[in-house]
């Protein structure tokens, strides 16, 4: 065992290495002995600055506890004496507020580009569910921590939110009922929304160490989507990419701060100043904007539609029929992998794919600016539409295209590829 | 290892031994003893006594006018809570018979028909119509409106116009003496 212990010139680092090997570990996994694809591009930059807002978001999270009163009748109070009197607490909170948008916005890009790449594909397909587990664990989390505050938006989309397992057959009701630990959403709630708000980023915390296991197995892809072949393919990781990382995280901070200290409510709901009262409820209950596009759908679904037809007897009510659409529309994603039957991974190399899934970008954008709009009219139709076409997308066109599809010539390899084009560039 | 050793030492090959027979009843006791474990962890998540003892309310309905309603909270809901004047109580009977999307008549609805009882939650999205008030819109039928999205209820809660799908619900409740009820 002892040696194999790497050599460091520092003595210290030495006699730590020999008996925890944490520096070989570490130069490993992130330093000079990972290697990496050479041609990566900004796009791969999203996963670090969803790691580095992950650390912002529960650094920020455990002072703001320090100061928050989960009770019913405290709550509101605590955040605005977070907001007036606490030193720098304004500054904690619009940081924790905004990092969930920057959270959020990284890994929608993140999500993306692994769609864009083909970076689901095998052996990367585990890798790939895992970071569907963590999105699911994201957006427990997001919503758990978002009633916290305690005003109008919390309560009533808590309401709306819990009140969807109440579809779950046979049982709905006493499942809500657990949920809340009472029969509405009260004290028992907020207390035990609170723990799970706590608890939640740490079990992220270790689902992304499962996620980045799963990567250095076979290490990222790349925008050719051909797997690394030798030496000629590579980079080591330091100092490559962890100044690429850098330069990017920079760039991104400048965004982040820039909502923070200029716009820091732009992604709020000002309802949400007002206190919560469960004997009054908002013109309009909205979530916050990136769970849009699946408020979209859970509402796409028409009312009574299986009755309206009158051709089925009532099986499931339009309300469960959208609880159930929107479940799996995320669950869908998960099986990716198998759906997406084409052999080529990245878009470069697939000139339909690469339209189609603009067009599918540009769905759940639409999906998003339906789901801030009241379901009524042609907000509506629309939306059934869009709902429509991301399902159509993922479970007909995906399956479909791998078999139709013309692809283009891969390159032999990564190198081949990047000296290639340089080639081409200089002619 | 233990296929190896059971092999070695229990008897031929593919054969259950004794080996197998402890393997599965320790893991059925095991998993027995687990799901044991779980369930105080479950059941805390319940509603606990002290919400269960506020899970039913009294309400003194002496001081209620005629033609007046009042709203109180049980279960964390708003309760609406009407002393219908005599008209009232005729026009809700006299739409018995008018098609509705939930049908139900006026006499189903009411303990004594001078008394509505039921939960002010809209049964559409959730929100709390307006009609509890005197000078609250009451929609086209003279009962609660809701202002979120437009539906009407009429003098019996009854869903007459609009997106939502039922009647305001009844709770359950029982009149202690003439002029008090339990709700719950």
């Amino acid at each position: 065992m002892s040696e194999n212990t790497r050599k460091f010139k520092n003595p210290v680092i030495n006699w730590i290495e020999y008996r925890l090997p944490i520096f070989s570990f570490i130069d490993d996994s992130v330093g000079s002995n990972y290697p990496s694809p050479r041609n990566l591009n900004y796009w791969w930059n999203f996963g670090s600055l969803a790691g580095v807002t992950l650390v912002v978001m529960i650094a920020t999270g455990i002072f703001l506890a320090m100061n928050y009163t989960p009770h019913v009748d405290m709550a509101f109070d605590s955040v605005e004496r977070i907001m007036r009197d606490v030193n720098y607490g304004w500054l904690m909170r619009y940081v924790h507020m905004n990092g969930g948008t920057m959270f959020f916005i990284a890994v929608y890009i993140h999500i993306f580009r692994g769609m864009y790449y083909g970076s689901y594909k095998e052996p990367r397909e585990l890798l790939w569910i895992i970071g569907i587990v963590i999105f699911l664990a994201m957006m427990a989390t997001a919503f758990v921590g978002y009633v916290l505050p305690w005003g109008q938006m919390s309560f009533w989309g808590a309401t709306v939110i819990t009140n969807l397992f109440s579809v779950i057959p046979f049982f709905g009701d006493s499942i809500v009922q657990w949920l809340w630990g009472g029969f509405s959403v009260d004290n028992p709630t907020l207390n035990r929304f609170f723990s799970f708000h706590f608890l939640l980023p740490f079990v992220i915390f270790a689902l992304v160490f499962l996620h980045l296991w799963a990567l250095h197995e076979h290490k990222s892809n790349n925008p050719t989507g051909v797997e690394i072949k030798g030496d000629a393919d590579v980079i080591p990781f330091h100092p490559y990419y962890t100044a690429k990382d850098a330069f990017g995280l920079g760039v991104f901070l400048i965004f982040f701060l820039g909502f923070t200290f200029f716009a820091p409510n732009f992604f709020g709901e000002p309802e949400n100043y007002i206190r919560a009262n469960p004997l009054v409820t908002p013109a309009e209950i909205v979530p916050e904007w990136y769970f849009l596009p699946y408020y979209a759908i859970l509402r796409a679904v028409p009312d009574n539609f299986i009755d309206a037809w009158g051709i089925l007897p009532v099986i499931i009510t339009a309300k469960e029929a959208g609880v159930i659409l929107m479940f799996a529309s995320i669950i869908a994603l998960a099986f990716l992998p198998w759906l997406d039957s084409s052999k080529v991974r990245s878009a470069k190399y697939r000139p339909i794919y690469k339209q189609l899934f603009w067009v599918f970008v540009a769905d759940t954008f639409v999906l998003g600016y339906i789901g801030a709009h009241p379901a009524e009219g042609h907000f509506l139709l629309i939306g059934r539409i869009a709902t429509a076409y991301y399902f159509f997308h993922l479970l007909i066109l995906l399956p479909l295209l791998g078999r139709f599809e013309k692809t283009r010539p891969l390159p032999e390899s990564i190198s081949a590829s990047v000296t290639n084009a340089s080639s081409e560039e200089g002619q | 290892m233990a296929e190896t050793a059971s092999d070695t030492h229990d008897g031929p090959e593919g054969e259950e031994t004794r080996r197998d027979f402890l393997l599965i009843s320790t893991i059925a006791v095991g998993a027995a003893g687990a799901a044991v474990a779980a369930w105080p962890f479950i059941h805390m998540m319940n509603p606990s006594r002290d919400v269960l003892a506020l899970a039913s309310t009294e309400v003194d309905l002496e001081p209620i006018e005629e033609g007046q309603s009042i709203t109180i909270v049980w279960r964390g809901k708003p309760v609406f809570i009407r002393k219908r004047t005599a008209k009232e109580i005729e026009i809700a009977k006299a739409d018995d018979a008018a098609t509705m999307k939930d049908p139900e008549a006026d006499g189903t609805r009411v303990k004594k028909p001078e008394w509505l009882v039921m939960i002010g939650i809209c049964t559409h999205l959730g929100c709390i119509p307006l009609g509890q008030k005197g000078s609250d819109p009451k929609g086209e039928f003279g009962g609660w409106f809701c202002p979120c999205h437009g539906s009407h209820y009429d003098t019996s809660g009854r869903i007459r116009k609009g997106p939502a799908p039922k009647n305001l619900p009844i709770p359950p409740y029982t009149f202690l003496d003439d002029t008090n009820i339990r709700i719950g």
